[in-house]
């Protein structure tokens, strides 16, 4: 039965030549408010971190005591913090660092966990010797295993990419090795079901072959559980950047992250609520608009709601 | 199904013995040692003689075979003798695999005492997320973009992106400070003996619960509801619709039912996280569970300590995985296990 | 709503749920099952309870087997040396009946023995009675190669302990000791049972679980429960030798962070007295201005400073990165040049003490910042921030920016340091500060910090810890006891850490001068008096001068007491808790 729903999506890539997959994917995405919502914050967060420090050129790094634990005004739009550094300009830079690394380590998750969830969930002989490598994973304590990572790799990245590169790099992987667990098992589920279902036979009784099944077939048929995934792990890296600088492990400790600036003011919450407000709401705002993008996004992908 | 279960089980030895082997090779390569927590004024050929004294200079085969020896030898049959009340062998001798943080205590007496705050705040918190998360994943699908859908959306992505020593220390600033409702230090003493200490004991409860259950439910949430939205428009949907059931049934039994898949998953992910305890959170509210025991032990790199601590975890998130596995050919007849 | 209800009701119809539910339910049920079984005596509303706040929590009730400050004040509760340091540096007999000196006969005219006489008629906890006996039995456990015991130097060069009869210890010395009194004083080496801890000494000392939890004393208190990494609950010790104590019971609660705890002392009221407040300081003066208590402050000698690598830790040297190699393996700029004096002034001490460290820290210019007779007014310039002095310094000795990167340099090599330090929000801010200061004398930093597990953990093969000091800078607090002989005898030229010797050693900036050893000799055979005030201020004189390590912020302790809290006396030259048997709650 599902496979009726399929077969028209391609039959009219074929008729229609005006129409494709693509142009009807971003029709019906502009179509949907909330999802147009979410792209606009989105740009509008990073127009904020790009162009926002050529219109407040202030530097996020410059201590001044004299003017420590301002409230926001006029002169500070966020106010200071106990140092006496503009909490805006920190926020901009913070924002540089933080989407770049929620988005990237998201994603290398995200392909990192589809890859092995599809793999085991359609593959028998794969499926054992994957899912044990995954529960060893998962069961291993993270927190030795960084400072592991860190002692391996910290120097030679720095040496081959150079300080900046080197700890994005690093960080964006040990973020996305660490992640990609949950989306495996998943994918892995959602796949084992969707397998056994009449198109998926059909598609092989015609002899399409394995890789083209995988990618025309089940990969568009997981997408709802992998766009979700994908949302949540923006979260979950921006957070787990910050953790890891505890560590010596991401980025130097005068660089501000919102992680960061959430984490180290948390103390400040009554005396200077503004430190800790405004890089608790930029990440809600991102996690935010992202879910409203991806939930637009699958509406438009859904193969059933085509026609 | 029976003989895939069995040779689950059968390979479940190796892999877990594997992983014990992987889990020991990482926390011995890992930098920093148990001195390392001493004050900074110890003088390093002290830390040295601390050092040998705990037995950290042997190779590392050395050590993890008498780890291995002490938790499936001498641990078990420490538990028999406990059990039985009789002695087997030379019970005096057999060593207990023992903390390094807290010099000389075993283990597993540590485990026990921790295991039961663990399970009344993390696991209650679990619970709740659980009951919370499903139903409004299927309102939400249901009702798609309506208030409620909206509502719950915002409520939980905020859970999800608010990180959970926030939500912690802006509840004790509420309720502790301000309003003087509920207490911010988690009582370990405290016995659950009659009504009013069940009282006590449900009201120091309160906050770390509701921190964990807030976090929770919103990746179960977001799941429950894409995963309903895509069974929605089956074509078994409009079938069993046109058949003329009431819609409250045709929700429940048959979308539900497939879209638990990645619902099943996820909770079988999380039972075992139960036990390995939610560090932030019993930080914040200083409850003793085994989330503190492990980060404790991890900041004094206290060896014996993790490695038995993640083992018995990773033996939880293989036997939930094969649980989940189970249950996947129970919801849908046509997953079937060569 | 009633949806949502109908709902639940349905979803827990599912077999699964329910099973999952059940699993749930029942180990819940489980676990409070032994719980209300047990026959503990019932909480009376009316016993009069002392809660203590650490925000480490203690792993064993003890020094010696764990350490940590932690440990070492929740024994203190209940165990007891033979004299404590009260907070303006005296010693107080505890379990002696007096300090022995030289006046009154206590300690030898050649300064090899100090002879101390116990009370009479003491006794353990659970009764029994406690003599000399169980102070020869304490050195004899702690100095025991396979205990690992972690206060054994406060036996150094003692050759012996013995027991002429009940009340009488002797400690005999190997050489002329000017300082005497560090075996069986403060907290750090208090008197256990050899009753009880008898079958312990050597590598058993790890098989005695139940004794080590629960250790008997002769303080005030005894202990009734050790939960370990988490609470520790006493009671009045009825074998105590004085007046019995006001609490019924002390709570010792370990867990969470230092502003948590704070709160719960000044502003919720959970809790009576919280220990080593690091938080930012308007953060507690905030909480103490709602008036529920005060913030309360001990200084000793604890100097947060920046050690100046004297090697060259260049990372292409390989393993001969920041070692000594007989003095020919120098800093290429660091040393012989004015640079770490530049470094020096141009930070401002008082800026980091009043806005970082606020209530517990004041600027230094010494290594040796107490007792008051041990420290040094040469170096007090440093007080003030001199940019422009730093910069003139520079110019003049002809380092100066060649190529316009606004980084000075030396021989052609920029002036480009990497400076460590352990993983805390203090230490991360005064980083920034320095860095910020650095750069306008012309040098650039680039900041590292590492988790405080591996940067004082030792490991050999971490690169990042502070022994090997692979950088040019790193920051870290110590101090001297309250005689400064221990400490200084750290920095002569045989403690260099090096390779060979597995990076033992207290010499970190790895500094040679063989005048400060000659000097330091010198000190050792100086008894206790004017002239060997003039030695220990020279020697720190001679360590700061040379730029070797360069004083931040003399760091005080900071704790919070509840406003009926009365007694309360915080000490830094001994615990905190050392006088907790005379706390009391104001009626």
């Amino acid at each position: 039965m599902t496979a009726t729903a399929d077969a028209p999506a391609a039959g009219v890539l074929g008729q229609r030549a005006p129409r494709t997959l693509w142009g009807d994917v971003y029709r019906r995405f502009i179509r949907h408010k909330l999802a147009v919502t979410g792209l606009v914050i989105q740009v509008l967060l990073i127009l904020g971190i790009l162009v926002g420090p050529i219109i407040y050129p202030e530097d996020a790094e410059y201590i001044d005591i004299l003017r420590a634990d301002a409230r926001p005004s006029l002169e500070f739009p966020m106010g200071t913090d106990d140092l006496g550094r503009d909490t805006l300009a920190r926020n901009m830079e913070g924002g540089r660092i933080s989407l770049a690394v929620g988005v990237v380590a998201m994603a290398v998750a995200i392909i990192l966990g589809t890859l092995v969830g599809l793999l085991s969930g359609y593959f028998r002989s794969l499926d054992n010797p994957l899912m044990r490598f995954t529960d060893m994973m998962l069961a291993l304590p993270s927190l030795p295993l960084l400072m592991v990572i860190i002692m391996l790799f910290r120097d030679k990245m720095r040496n081959l990419l150079g300080p900046e590169l080197g700890i994005f790099v690093l960080v964006v992987y040990v973020i996305g090795a660490l992640g990609w667990m949950p989306t495996a098992r998943i994918v892995r589920g959602t796949v084992l079901s969707i397998k056994e279902k009449e198109f998926i036979e059909a598609a092989v009784s015609i002899g399409v072959r394995q890789h083209m099944i995988l990618w025309r077939h089940v990969l568009p048929n997981i997408l709802s559980p992998i766009i979700v995934s994908a949302t949540l792990g923006v979260a979950s890296a921006i957070l787990i950047e910050s953790a890891l600088s505890f560590l010596g492990l991401g980025f130097p400790p005068d660089v501000p992250t919102w992680g960061r600036l959430l984490f180290e003011n948390k103390d400040f919450i009554t005396y200077n609520p503004a430190l800790i407000i405004f890089p608790g709401l930029f990440i809600s705002l991102t996690i935010l608009s992202i879910n409203f993008m991806g939930d637009g996004l699958r509406d438009a992908l859904d193969p059933r709601l085509r026609l | 199904m029976s003989r895939y279960l069995a040779r689950r089980l059968l390979t479940a030895v190796p892999t877990l013995l594997a992983i014990s082997m992987v889990i020991f090779a990482v926390l011995d390569l890992a930098p920093g040692d148990p001195t390392g927590a001493l004050p900074e004024t110890i003088r390093p050929e002290v830390r040295q003689m601390i050092r040998e004294a705990m037995g950290l200079d042997k190779p590392m085969h050395i050590k993890y075979l008498l780890w291995l020896r002490q938790f499936f030898w001498n641990e078990p049959i420490g538990l028999l003798e406990g059990a039985l009340g009789i002695e087997i062998g030379d019970s005096e001798s057999r060593l207990r695999i023992t903390s390094w943080g807290s010099r000389g205590t075993p283990v597993f007496d540590l485990i026990a005492q921790r295991v039961p705050q663990t399970l009344w705040v993390v696991g209650l918190a679990y619970l709740i997320s659980v009951l919370i998360a499903v139903p409004v994943g299927v309102i939400s699908a249901v009702r798609q973009y309506s208030v409620f859908d909206q509502l719950g959306t915002l409520f939980s992505l905020i859970g999800y992106s608010v990180p959970t020593f926030f939500t912690g220390l802006l509840l004790i600033i509420v309720f502790s400070v301000n309003l003087n409702w509920l207490p911010s230090i988690y009582d370990t003493n405290l016995e659950v003996r009659d009504w009013r200490s069940l009282v006590a004991q449900l009201r120091q409860m309160a906050m770390p619960v509701a921190v964990l259950a807030f976090f929770q439910t919103a990746a179960l949430v977001r799941f429950t509801r894409s995963s309903m939205l895509d069974n929605l428009t089956q074509d078994y949907v409009r079938t069993v619709k046109a058949k003329g059931f009431r819609e409250r049934y045709v929700v429940i039994r048959h979308i539900l039912r497939n879209s638990l898949i990645p619902v099943i998953t996820l909770v079988a992910l999380g039972v075992p996280t139960i036990f390995s305890g939610a560090i932030i959170t019993e930080q914040i509210f200083r409850v003793n569970g085994l989330g503190a025991l492990l980060i404790s032990s991890i900041q004094v790199n206290d060896i014996p300590m993790i490695q038995t601590v993640t083992f018995i975890f990773a033996v939880l998130i293989v036997i939930f995985n094969l649980i989940a596995d189970i249950i996947y050919g129970v919801l849908d007849p046509r997953i079937r296990y060569a | 709503m009633s949806d949502m209800k109908k709902l639940t009701r349905a979803t827990l119809r599912m077999p699964v749920v329910v099973l999952l539910l059940a699993t749930m339910v029942a180990l819940l049920a489980a676990c409070a099952a032994p719980a209300e079984t047990d026959t503990a005596a019932p909480v009376e509303p009316e016993v009069k309870e002392l809660t203590i706040l650490y925000w480490q929590a203690a792993s064993l009730p003890g020094p010696f087997l764990s350490g940590g400050t932690k440990d070492q004040d929740a024994g203190a509760v209940t165990l007891e040396p033979l004299a404590s340091v009260d907070p303006d540096g005296v010693l107080v007999p505890r379990l002696a009946a007096a300090i022995p000196t030289i006046e009154n006969g206590g300690v030898s005219e050649d300064g090899l023995t100090i002879t101390w006489t116990l009370q009479e008629g003491l006794l353990w906890s659970d009764g029994t009675s406690m003599t000399a006996d169980d102070a020869v039995f304490t050195w004899e456990y702690c100095t025991h190669p396979e205990t690992g015991c972690a206060s054994v130097d406060t036996y150094d060069g003692v050759v012996s302990v013995e027991a002429p009869d009940d009340t009488t210890v002797v400690v005999t010395f190997d050489k002329f000791t000017p300082y005497p009194y560090t075996a069986f004083v403060t907290a750090q080496s208090p008197i256990i049972s050899r009753a009880q801890f008898g079958e312990c000494v050597g590598a058993a000392a790890q098989a005695c679980s139940e004794q080590n939890l629960a250790p008997l004393g002769t303080g005030a208190y005894r202990l009734t429960d050790f939960k370990v990494n988490d609470v520790a609950t006493y009671e009045r010790n009825p074998h105590y030798r004085g007046e019995p104590a006001y609490f019924d019971r002390v709570i010792f609660k370990g867990g969470g962070d230092a502003a948590s705890a704070a709160r719960a002392v000044l502003e919720t009221g959970e809790a009576d007295y919280a220990w080593n407040l690091q938080v930012e300081p308007q953060i507690l003066a905030e909480m103490e201005a709602k008036g529920q208590g005060e913030i309360i402050v001990a200084f000793d000698s604890l100097v947060e400073r920046l050690l100046v690598n004297q090697t060259n830790p260049d990372e292409g040297l390989g393993d001969d990165r920041s070692e000594y190699l007989d003095g020919t393996n120098p800093h290429p700029f660091l040393v012989g040049t004015p640079v770490a004096q530049a470094m020096s002034m141009a930070i401002d001490r008082s800026v980091i003490a009043e806005n970082l460290y606020g209530f517990a820290g004041q600027p230094v210019c010494n290594v040796i910042p107490g007792p008051k007779h041990y420290v040094s007014t040469a170096n007090d310039g440093c007080l003030v921030q001199d940019i422009d002095g730093a910069n003139a310094l520079l110019d003049e000795a002809g380092i100066v920016d060649t190529d316009g990167d606004g980084i000075r340099e030396y021989n052609g090599m920029p002036l480009s340091v990497r400076y460590q330090t352990s993983t805390n929000s203090v230490r991360q801010k005064t980083q920034a500060v320095i860095k910020q200061w650095w750069a306008e004398i012309g040098i650039e930093t680039e900041l590292l910090n590492h988790d405080a597990s591996v940067f004082f953990g030792g490991d050999p093969n971490s690169p990042d810890t502070y022994q090997k000091f692979y950088t040019d800078i790193q920051m870290y607090t110590t101090g001297p006891s309250i005689d400064p002989q221990i400490h200084l005898s750290q920095w002569q030229c045989q403690y260099i850490p090096e390779r060979a010797n597995s990076w033992a050693g207290g010499n970190i900036f790895r500094g040679c001068d063989p005048e400060y050893d000659e000097l330091f000799q010198l000190l050792v055979e100086t008894p206790v008096g004017p002239e060997r005030e003039r030695l220990v201020k020279t020697l720190n004189d001679m360590n700061v001068q040379s730029g070797m390590q360069i004083p931040l912020v003399y760091r005080g302790r900071v704790a919070a007491r509840t406003n009926s809290l009365q007694g309360v006396w915080i000490n830094g030259w001994d615990t905190e808790l050392w006088n907790v048997g005379d706390w009391a709650r104001e009626e």
